[in-house]
């Protein structure tokens, strides 16, 4: 059972990397829209640059979780 | 080591480790907290080049260079061996913070000052992103496998102590460079800011003597001299399945929620006790020192607890601590600090009115400061500002200082922070030694525990702000970010993590 949960799970993790990331990139453009200056530019292009490699981290986890990797016998 | 005897002289090892990991955070730190003088000093708001290259420190040195000094490092202990490489972060961290107490100001060489400032910025970072997964792997390479928890929480206080000593110096720099306070506060924002700095090579002197006289990690040793050191660490950690699996699950279902917790509990509750409810500077910061120094004995008492009962359950539970008790505790925090509950004490003096005018973008800003004092000790300054435009005239309070009783609940309140900040950070080097090889154990272990730390962690005031600014009417909405991200994590953390301690830190993945 509690494999089962932490297979389907492993759908959540997916989906919820790109939808931060969507998020992110949205929230980025509303504030450099508000604050068009370098400082606030660079901020959001580090946080940018930052979260994609941690994103794409957490669709390979959910596709791990997905696949059964970290599956336990005894659950 | 696979046995459960103690290997000799391990004091040793868990001091000479520890020392230098304090330094390294101590230093770390006190660019952070001197960052006003700093960039008074070095980035001037005149100059946009200046200004920009202050955002650059602040932002790259946490999140983009510790990360890759992780990653640069971590290679290096897996390569030459744990002590080297530690011993060479060291020698990094200690040499940029000395000589950022020796830049002379933009004032004197113009442009070149925060350049040069803003390089040892990076190297401090690089260096922080190489020196804990080499001090934690070192300890716990040579710790007993039934008292790695309890030995690698001695490297775990580093980080608190770093921030209290760094906290405990600047606040003795600052009052003790003149006997008149406002002397010696100018005194310090001129140039006794330069001591903390200064003072680290002392410190590093001693650690690099003491690291100097140790011996490399006897599980790394036994690797070396039988040739199976790792010819490629990283690839080794990121591309094989077994070892990035692991990777991930260290950073999304531990690490991650450790550390926001952690800046919560220590970054986060001073920067509301000073910014929101505007606690006068020098109580937010000894309530904070005096929450730590209570503290900071539960980071043993945790890691040890963990060596007989897992180090899972302990972690996920100081994070549902911190996602059920932070908004009550905050709302304490607001509640204590509100002018309201001032008015039923009794007023004992009230300075004179200082009235100051000036003119801002053509309209006339009247500015009226009274600071009121009470019976019981406490204080407050009252800013009454009007403008021509007929406007109603806002009224501020600031500078507050707390009445004994309530000054007390703020540390404690701040220690319940801090114990949360023990139970998931305590068990945690142990955890993350325990899930990797030897011969990747420094790489594998030192990148999720920096993006864990230095990102998610070091994003808690950016994001909190961020927050407060969406929604302005709520102010503890900036506790959602550290709250989500612990929730997230506590699910992947109770369903995904492994309870079993593993009796030996060799080679079992």
């Amino acid at each position: 059972m509690i494999n089962l949960l932490r297979k389907w799970l492993g759908w959540v993790w997916m989906l919820l990397g790109p939808l931060s990331i969507f998020y992110l990139v949205k929230i980025a453009a509303a504030e450099i829209a508000m604050h068009p200056v370098i400082d606030t530019k660079i901020q959001w292009g580090v946080f940018i640059i930052v979260a994609i490699p941690i994103a794409i981290g957490l669709v390979i986890f959910g596709w791990y979780a997905w696949k059964g990797e970290y599956d336990r016998k005894t659950g | 080591m696979s046995n459960s005897k103690p290997a000799k002289g391990i004091w040793k090892v868990i001091g000479a480790s520890s020392l230098g990991t304090l330094i390294e955070w101590y230093d770390f730190y006190i660019f952070g907290s001197l960052a006003t003088v700093i960039a008074s000093q070095f980035f001037p708001k005149t100059n946009p080049t200046a200004a920009l290259l202050s955002t650059l420190a602040t932002f790259a040195a946490g999140f983009i260079v510790r990360p890759f000094g992780a990653l640069v490092f971590g290679r290096l202990g897996d390569l030459v061996g744990r002590k080297y490489t530690f011993l060479l972060t060291l020698i990094l961290m200690g040499g940029s913070t000395f000589a950022i107490g020796l830049v002379p100001s933009y004032e004197s060489i113009g442009f070149a000052a925060p350049v040069i400032v803003l390089l040892l910025r990076l190297i401090q970072g690089l260096a922080l992103g190489g020196e804990y997964g080499g001090a934690a792997t070192y300890v716990a390479e040579h710790a007993p496998h039934n008292k790695r928890g309890f030995f690698t929480s001695w490297i775990q206080t580093t980080a608190t102590l770093g921030l209290f000593v760094s906290l405990g110096v600047i606040l003795l720099v600052r009052h003790g460079l003149d006997s008149d306070v406002n002397k010696s506060i100018e005194k310090f924002n001129d140039w006794g800011w330069r001591i903390p700095f200064l003072v680290s090579i002392l410190l590093v002197g001693v650690s690099i003597y003491i690291r100097l006289k140790m011996n490399e990690s006897p599980l790394f040793a036994k690797l070396k001299s039988e040739g199976k050191v790792s010819s490629n660490p990283l690839k080794e950690s990121f591309t094989h399945k077994a070892n990035l699996k692991m990777v991930l699950l260290a950073l999304f279902g531990a690490t991650m929620g450790q550390g926001v917790v952690w800046y919560t509990g220590q970054f986060y509750a001073q920067s509301f006790m000073e910014t929101v409810c505007k606690i006068d500077f020098e109580q937010s910061r000894t309530i904070l020192i005096w929450a730590i120094l209570f503290g900071t004995p539960f980071f043993v008492v945790f890691g040890s607890w963990s060596d007989r009962i897992g180090r899972k359950w302990i972690m996920m539970a100081g994070m549902l601590a911190a996602i059920l008790f932070y908004r009550p505790i905050y709302k304490q925090f607001l509640t204590a600090s509100d002018v309201g509950t001032y008015q039923a004490k009794e007023l004992v003096q009230e300075s004179p009115p200082q009235v100051i005018k000036e003119t801002i973008n053509g309209t006339e800003v009247t500015t009226t400061v009274v600071i009121k004092t009470f019976a019981d000790g406490a204080a407050y300054t009252e800013k009454t500002v009007s403008k021509n435009t007929g406007d109603q005239p806002t009224v501020f309070h600031v500078d507050k200082k707390l009445d004994s009783g309530t000054y007390w609940k703020f540390v404690w309140l701040v220690f319940a922070q801090v114990l949360f900040v023990t139970m998931v950070y305590g068990p945690i080097a142990a955890f993350l030694v325990e899930m990797f090889p030897t011969r990747i154990r420094y790489t594998s272990m030192s990148l999720p525990y920096h993006i864990g730390n230095g990102v998610f962690g070091g994003l808690t005031p950016f994001v909190a702000l961020l927050l407060t600014t969406i929604n302005t009417d709520d102010k503890l909405i900036g506790l959602s970010y550290p709250i989500v991200v612990s929730a997230v994590c506590l699910v992947i953390g109770v369903l995904y993590v492994s309870n079993k301690v593993s009796k030996d830190a060799d080679d079992h993945a």
